[in-house]
């Protein structure tokens, strides 16, 4: 195999972290919902799958499709995507304070394999939801934002980025830095955060846990609805089977960064990203996903805190 | 207080297998009228065959072959509830498990390299891979607690299709293996011509000797200890109990008998392909254990057979049950119905619709151990003061036997 060049590796590394962002921003959802009644939501990732579905439809209304991509005026541009973020985050996230409602909220004291089935059962539901919504097959998400490319020479190669590769980090950074705010700063995120400590205390101080573990899920099912739009934009193909594999993969980031743990969700959205791009190029593109899942149990062995979480004692 | 006036003599040994509590009289009958059900299930086909009776339903080789799968499945089931029923490891991966068996078996025992070891060896080799790759496996996971075991074994079940796909030298990748061996009794072979009958009684055999097994182990010392560990991990390890070893029993011995299913599964099926095993599988069968009722033999091969005919009988033949119903009785909504929605689209939603309701409204499973019972709906007034008391202190008069040996597990 031939040593690759410094722009090879470059640009890999950018491709990676712009399909890490995608990952990031599910991967937020996983990470707060565990956070807050330790239950791993295997339903997350079809949410996120809806919210592509959400999206495509909502974009058909401003005659945008795969034929009839990229608004031309930046004006309208601006303002339908603006609208599309709206419209989808809030759809995914009532779908996640539903699911919550119905599903998770009448297990809460039920031992722990009873909220984890009845997951798996809203994953099934969904995706049939999904299947029965836009077919089998999969569709082209069409090009809201033209493409272009930035090029930077590098001796006597190009680095090509794409500019969708930069508005989602940005969008996706923004994000977190809106979300860590809320969390740390805002009487509802103190709210959360004693939630997610010990319930019956936070009870006792007057705090209404229902509405806090349902505005978890509402943040965190939103927040699958923008990283839907993204992955609509800049991977393109959606199908009603997406959610699975996307959804492990996000989980493996929010672990990898450790569990609970904001900053680490996104760098571990981001490690994930830059994993896969480099097995993708370097290995060959069939052990990918052994190699996302093999970095997954090598960090739970020898860090189950993960990168950036803190090694808590085990409450007794 | 029978329990505990038997229990001196029975769990009193020490051995690996002491004998089983004595079980009471009316589960005996409920155990001896299944078993002669499942023992005449195909007696109407072989009738129907022989020319003898007309059957009213189509009770035919397809619903013989989706009973012998279902036999796999049992076995699979029996196998997960070691590990999440009895020592409470979640494993999402078990399906891993069951391909390597089902790929041990379709390697050593097909045209593809020639090997044709016979069925009842592969039995327990498989066995044995399956449950060495269960300690290797193990070994450095499981002192991981709870979910993050969980996850663990899921990332396990994601790792070995992609391997089981890429390695195509062995493997035969994505055409998977085909022409695998039937067993074989001396020059008879079981299953030949696609008769599924033997295969059903063979499954029968083999899940006859592993609740056997199984339900020995459970009242062993090591059974114990997987309970104790299951209820509280550190209060075990404080009394004694070696748990890193009790929970490689437990992983290997769940892997050794998805190697048996597998073995099975393989023979039955004659090929074995990288698509069989996906995490859904694993999906499957842990809601086999869990719908079951965890913990309970009886529960957990209920709910294998419920679970297995639901997916794979009542979800596909219901828009046809529907269907000719609306034909048959002419109802208009029925008919409207029928005419506006196409229910084949609907199976997985309703698949979901179960999983769902049946955690809300039943989370212990159709037949739930005592304890879990109890657990869950602690002012049940089903469960009297005696029991309660029976479930909390569990042989009082075996206490001196677990104080000397229980420190060496």
């Amino acid at each position: 195999m031939d040593l690759p060049s410094l722009a090879e590796f470059l640009q890999q590394i950018i491709n990676g972290i712009s399909r890490g962002s995608v990952y990031a921003l599910i991967a937020l959802g996983y990470t707060m919902v565990y956070g807050i009644i330790e239950l791993i939501n295997f339903a997350h990732g079809d949410i996120f799958m809806l919210g592509t579905f959400t999206a495509l439809t909502f974009v058909a209304v401003f005659g945008i499709d795969s034929r009839n991509s990229a608004l031309q005026d930046p004006i309208a541009l601006i303002v339908v995507l603006l609208l599309t973020f709206v419209v989808t985050m809030t759809v995914t996230g009532l779908l996640g304070v539903l699911i919550e409602r119905f599903a998770y909220r009448p297990l809460r004291n039920a031992p722990k394999l009873a909220p984890l089935i009845s997951a798996l059962g809203v994953s099934y539901i969904l995706q049939n939801v999904g299947q029965v919504w836009k077919g089998p097959s999969n569709i082209t998400f069409p090009d809201i934002i033209p493409e272009t490319f930035i090029r930077i020479p590098i001796g006597e190669q190009f680095l090509l980025i794409r500019w969708k590769a930069v508005i989602i980090f940005s969008i996706s950074i923004a994000f977190m830095i809106l979300l860590t705010f809320f969390v740390q700063r805002t009487k509802l995120g103190k709210a959360m955060r004693a939630t997610a400590q010990d319930k019956t205390t936070a009870q006792l101080m007057g705090i209404n846990i229902n509405r806090t573990i349902a505005l978890t899920f509402f943040i965190g099912a939103a927040l699958a609805g923008a990283g839907a739009i993204l992955y609509g934009m800049f991977i393109k193909g959606v199908q009603f089977t997406i959610g699975f594999v996307i959804g492990l993969k996000a989980f493996t980031a929010a672990v990898l960064g450790g569990i609970g743990n904001i900053p680490g969700a996104m760098l571990g959205g981001f490690v994930i990203g830059m994993v896969e791009a480099m097995s993708d190029t370097f290995l060959e593109t069939r052990w990918t996903q052994a190699v996302v899942f093999a970095v997954l149990i090598l960090i739970l062995v020898f860090r189950p805190s993960g990168l950036l979480g803190q090694r808590v004692a085990e409450k007794v | 207080m029978q329990r505990t006036a038997n229990s001196p003599q029975t769990a009193g040994s020490g051995s690996l297998f002491p004998a089983p509590k004595k079980a009471s009289r009316s589960s005996m009958i409920v155990a001896g009228v299944l078993s002669v059900f499942l023992l005449l299930l195909p007696v109407p086909q072989l009738l129907s065959e022989a020319g003898i009776v007309r059957l009213p339903i189509r009770f035919d080789q397809a619903f013989l072959n989706a009973a012998a799968d279902t036999a796999a499945f049992t076995l699979l089931a029996l196998g997960l509830n070691i590990v999440v029923g009895y020592a409470g490891l979640l494993d999402l991966g078990y399906a891993a498990f069951f391909a390597i068996g089902t790929y041990s078996y379709a390697i050593l025992a097909s045209s593809l390299f020639d090997l044709h070891v016979p069925f009842w060896i592969m039995l327990i080799v498989s066995g044995i891979i399956t449950a060495l790759f269960g300690v290797v496996f193990g070994a450095p996971t499981l002192r991981l607690r709870g979910d993050y075991l969980a996850i663990v074994t899921l990332g396990f079940g994601e790792i070995v299709p992609i391997f089981i796909l890429n390695l195509d030298q062995l493997t035969g990748g994505t055409n998977g293996i085909a022409g695998v061996d039937k067993p074989a009794i001396g020059s008879i072979i079981i299953g030949a011509n696609n008769d599924n009958i033997s295969f059903y009684y063979l499954g029968l055999l083999l899940i006859a000797l592993v609740v056997f097994i199984i339900n020995r182990l459970r009242d062993s010392r090591m059974g114990r200890a997987w309970m104790a560990i299951r209820e509280d991990e550190l209060a075990a390890a404080t009394m004694g109990i070696n748990t890193t070893t009790a929970k490689l029993w437990a992983f290997g011995l769940g892997a050794a008998l998805s190697g048996f299913a597998g073995t099975f599964y393989g023979s039955h099926l004659g090929f074995a392909s990288p698509g069989q095993f996906s995490f859904s599988q694993s999906v499957l069968i842990l809601c086999m254990v869990i719908l079951g009722g965890m913990g309970n033999l009886w529960g957990v091969m209920l709910g294998a057979v419920v679970i297995y005919l639901l997916q794979t009988v009542v979800l596909i033949q219901f828009p046809t049950w529907i269907s000719n119903l609306a034909k048959d009785t002419d109802l208009d909504f029925l008919v409207n119905f029928n005419q506006n929605v196409r229910l084949t689209d609907y199976t997985f939603f309703i698949y979901g619709i179960i999983l769902v309701l049946f955690m809300l409204f039943r989370p212990e499973g159709l037949i739930s151990s005592r304890r879990r019972k109890l657990e869950l709906h602690p002012e049940s007034e089903k469960i009297s003061d005696q029991e309660r008391q029976d479930l909390y202190d569990v042989r009082e008069t075996n206490q001196s036997d677990t104080d000397v040996k229980g420190s060496q597990p």
